[in-house]
C-alpha cells in the first residue's frame, strides 16, 4: 500500500468513529430542540417555541444562575489557593515531595465519593464541632439551607480542584530562574513588587490554561451536587448538567431539555471565547 | 545561585495546609472501621477494634468483587486501546498537516473539547441503546473514541518534535508506513504514551456520569456508580457506607502511592503541552 492510502486508512475510520458517536449525537440534539419529542412516542416540529420556553423557565433560569454563581467563585477561590500552593511548594521548603504528593492527591480520587465523604462531615462533624464550640453556624448542616449550600458545593470543588491547577502554576513557576528575583532584590523589590512585576507575568499563560479549563470544568458541575445535595434543599442547587439529566430522562422533557442543551453550549463557547480574548490581551501587554 | 536557607515558616504552613487535603480522608479510614454505638461519641477518636466487618459486610451488600471487575475491565481495555488507536491517528494527521484534509480533521477533533457532555448525552444513549451498545464494551468503545479529541492535541505536538530523517532512515531499510509507526515512532512517543495511559486510567475509572446515563443493568455497575445505586440502603449505617467508598478509593491510592512521582510528572507532561 502506498504511504498517502496508509494514513487514509487510518485517519477515516477514526473521522468516521468520532462522527458517529460525537457529531451525529450533537446533530441530533439539535434536530430534536425543534420539536415536542418526549423522548419516545410521535413528535411534531414546533419551531423555536423550546427556545422560547427556556429563557421563560424560572426553573431554567435558577439552575443557570446557580451554575455561573459556582463556577465563577469556584474557579476565582481555586486559583487563588492553587497559586499560593503552587508558590509555597517551589520555594526552599523541606518535606517538598511529601507536600506535592499530598496536595496532588485529590486529583486521583472520584469525585462522586469525596462528594459523600464531605456530605457527612457538612452533616454530621462539623454540627458536632459546632455543638462543641457552641457556634450556632456550624452547628447546623449547611447542605440543608437553600441559602447556603451552594457553598458547601463549593468548599468540595474547592477540596478537589486545587489539586490540578496548584500543578500547572508549579509547572510555570519552575521555569523562572532565581536570578530574576535576585537581580530585583538587588533593585529593592520587595515580595508584593516580585510577584507582580516578576512571577506573575511569568506564568501568565499557565494562568490563562488554568482560569478557561476551570471555568469549564465548574460550569459542568454534576457529580459534587448529585453526591452532596442532589441539587436541593428545593431546587436551590440543581446545575444545568443535573436539570438537562432529570428533565431529559426522568421528566420526559427530550426535545426541551435538547434546546436547554444547546443555549448551555453557546454560552459555555461564548465565555470560553471571553475569557481568551481578555487573557491573551493581557499577557500580550505584558 | 546561592544556597538558599530553608524558609520554615512557608515549610510549617504547607504542612498545616496539607491537613484539610488528608483529613477527609482520615475521617473515612477510621469512621470505615467504626461500630453504629461509636459513632454517637467523639468522631475524631480512633476505633475501638480494627475489625474488617464493616468491609466484609460492604463487599457482601454491594457485590464490591463484580463492581471491581467492572471498573477494572473497562479501565483496562480503554486505556489498552487509547494508547494504540490515538497514537496511531495523532501519527496519521501530524504527518499531513500540511495537507488541508488533516488539517480540517485536526481542527474537528479540537472543537469537540469545547462540546460539553450533557449535549451529546439525550441523543447518544438513545442511540446506544438502540445498538445494543449500553453495556461495558459499548462504553470502552465511546472513551476511547472521545478521547481522541484531546489526546490527540497531545499526541500530535511532541510527534511534530521528532525528526522526520528517523523515519526516512527506516524507510529506506524497507520499512513501510506501518512498521515505522510500530518499530520507530511508537517506541519514541513513550513518555506520551505514559501520560495519556495515566490520565485516560484516572478518568475511566472515576467517571460517574457516562456509566449512570449509558448502562442499562446494574449487574454492570462501576465502582463510583454502585455508591450511588446504594446510597439509599446505606441510609444512616455509615461505617458501612464508608467502608465502601474507601474499598472504591482504595485501588487507586494504592497505585499512587507507589507511582505518584510517575502520576505528577506524567501529568503536567500532558498539561503544558
Amino acid at each position: 500500500m502506498k504511504k498517502n492510502h496508509v494514513f487514509m486508512a487510518i485517519a477515516l475510520p477514526a473521522l468516521a468513529l468520532f462522527f458517529i458517536f460525537h457529531t451525529y449525537p450533537a446533530l441530533q440534539g439539535i434536530f430534536y430542540s425543534f420539536t415536542d419529542w418526549k423522548g419516545y412516542g410521535s413528535w411534531n416540529f414546533v419551531g423555536v417555541k423550546n427556545y422560547l420556553n427556556v429563557f421563560k423557565d424560572n426553573r431554567a433560569g435558577a439552575a443557570y444562575i446557580f451554575t455561573f454563581q459556582f463556577a465563577i467563585v469556584t474557579t476565582i477561590v481555586v486559583n487563588i489557593i492553587s497559586l499560593l500552593i503552587a508558590i509555597g511548594l517551589n520555594s526552599k521548603i523541606k518535606f517538598r515531595k511529601t507536600l506535592r504528593a499530598i496536595y496532588f492527591l485529590p486529583y486521583i480520587l472520584s469525585i462522586l465519593i469525596i462528594g459523600f465523604i464531605f456530605n457527612f462531615i457538612f452533616a454530621h462533624f462539623l454540627p458536632q464541632i459546632g455543638t462543641v464550640l457552641g457556634s450556632e453556624l456550624l452547628s447546623k448542616n449547611i447542605l440543608g439551607d437553600p441559602n447556603l449550600a451552594w457553598i458547601g458545593i463549593v468548599i468540595v470543588a474547592v477540596w478537589q480542584g486545587v489539586a490540578f491547577n496548584t500543578l500547572i502554576y508549579l509547572a510555570g513557576l519552575v521555569t523562572i530562574s532565581e536570578d530574576l528575583y535576585e537581580a530585583a532584590s538587588i533593585d529593592g523589590a520587595g515580595i508584593w513588587t516580585k510577584f507582580w512585576k516578576i512571577t506573575f507575568p511569568m506564568i501568565a499563560p499557565f494562568f490563562t490554561i488554568n482560569m478557561v479549563l476551570s471555568m469549564k470544568n465548574y460550569l459542568m458541575v454534576f457529580d459534587q451536587i448529585v453526591a452532596m445535595t442532589g441539587g436541593g434543599p428545593g431546587k436551590s442547587t440543581e446545575s444545568i448538567s443535573l436539570l438537562i439529566y432529570r428533565g431529559g430522562f426522568e421528566g420526559g422533557q427530550f426535545a426541551y431539555q435538547s434546546a436547554n442543551a444547546v443555549v448551555y453550549f453557546v454560552v459555555i463557547v461564548i465565555i470560553s471565547i471571553i475569557q481568551l480574548k481578555i487573557l491573551n490581551r493581557r499577557e500580550a501587554a505584558n | 545561585m546561592t544556597r538558599k536557607k530553608t524558609n520554615w515558616i512557608i515549610t510549617v504552613l504547607l504542612i498545616l495546609g496539607s491537613l484539610f487535603i488528608l483529613f477527609p480522608i482520615y475521617l473515612a479510614i477510621t469512621i470505615a472501621f467504626k461500630t453504629p454505638p461509636e459513632m454517637a461519641g467523639n468522631l475524631l477518636v480512633l476505633p475501638k477494634s480494627w475489625s474488617f466487618d464493616n468491609f466484609k459486610q460492604a463487599i457482601e451488600m454491594t457485590n464490591f468483587f463484580n463492581a471491581f471487575k467492572n471498573s477494572f475491565f473497562i479501565t483496562f481495555f480503554v486505556v489498552i486501546f487509547t494508547v494504540l488507536t490515538n497514537s496511531l491517528v495523532a501519527y496519521a494527521i501530524a504527518r499531513n498537516l500540511h495537507k488541508k484534509f488533516y488539517k480540517t480533521l485536526y481542527f474537528y477533533f479540537l472543537s469537540a473539547m469545547f462540546i460539553p457532555f450533557p449535549i451529546i448525552m439525550l441523543p447518544l444513549v438513545k442511540q446506544t441503546s438502540a445498538w445494543g451498545m449500553d453495556n461495558l464494551v459499548g462504553l470502552i468503545v465511546l472513551y476511547v473514541v472521545f478521547n481522541l479529541s484531546f489526546n490527540v492535541f497531545i499526541y500530535i505536538g511532541y510527534i511534530r518534535s521528532i525528526p522526520v530523517e528517523l523515519e526516512e532512515a527506516a524507510i529506506i531499510d524497507g520499512a513501510s508506513t506501518w512498521g515505522v509507526f510500530w518499530k520507530v515512532i511508537f517506541p519514541l512517543l513513550a513518555p506520551m504514551n505514559a501520560t495519556v495511559a495515566i490520565i485516560t486510567c484516572l478518568g475511566a475509572w472515576n467517571d460517574f456520569m457516562l456509566p449512570l446515563v449509558l448502562l442499562s443493568d446494574q449487574s454492570m455497575a462501576t465502582l463510583p456508580l454502585v455508591q450511588y445505586i446504594f446510597q439509599s440502603q446505606f441510609s444512616t449505617d455509615y461505617n458501612l457506607a464508608f467502608a465502601s467508598y474507601l474499598m472504591a478509593l482504595a485501588p487507586m491510592i494504592l497505585v499512587y502511592v507507589f507511582a505518584q512521582k510517575w502520576i505528577i510528572s506524567g501529568v503536567m507532561r500532558g498539561s503544558i503541552k
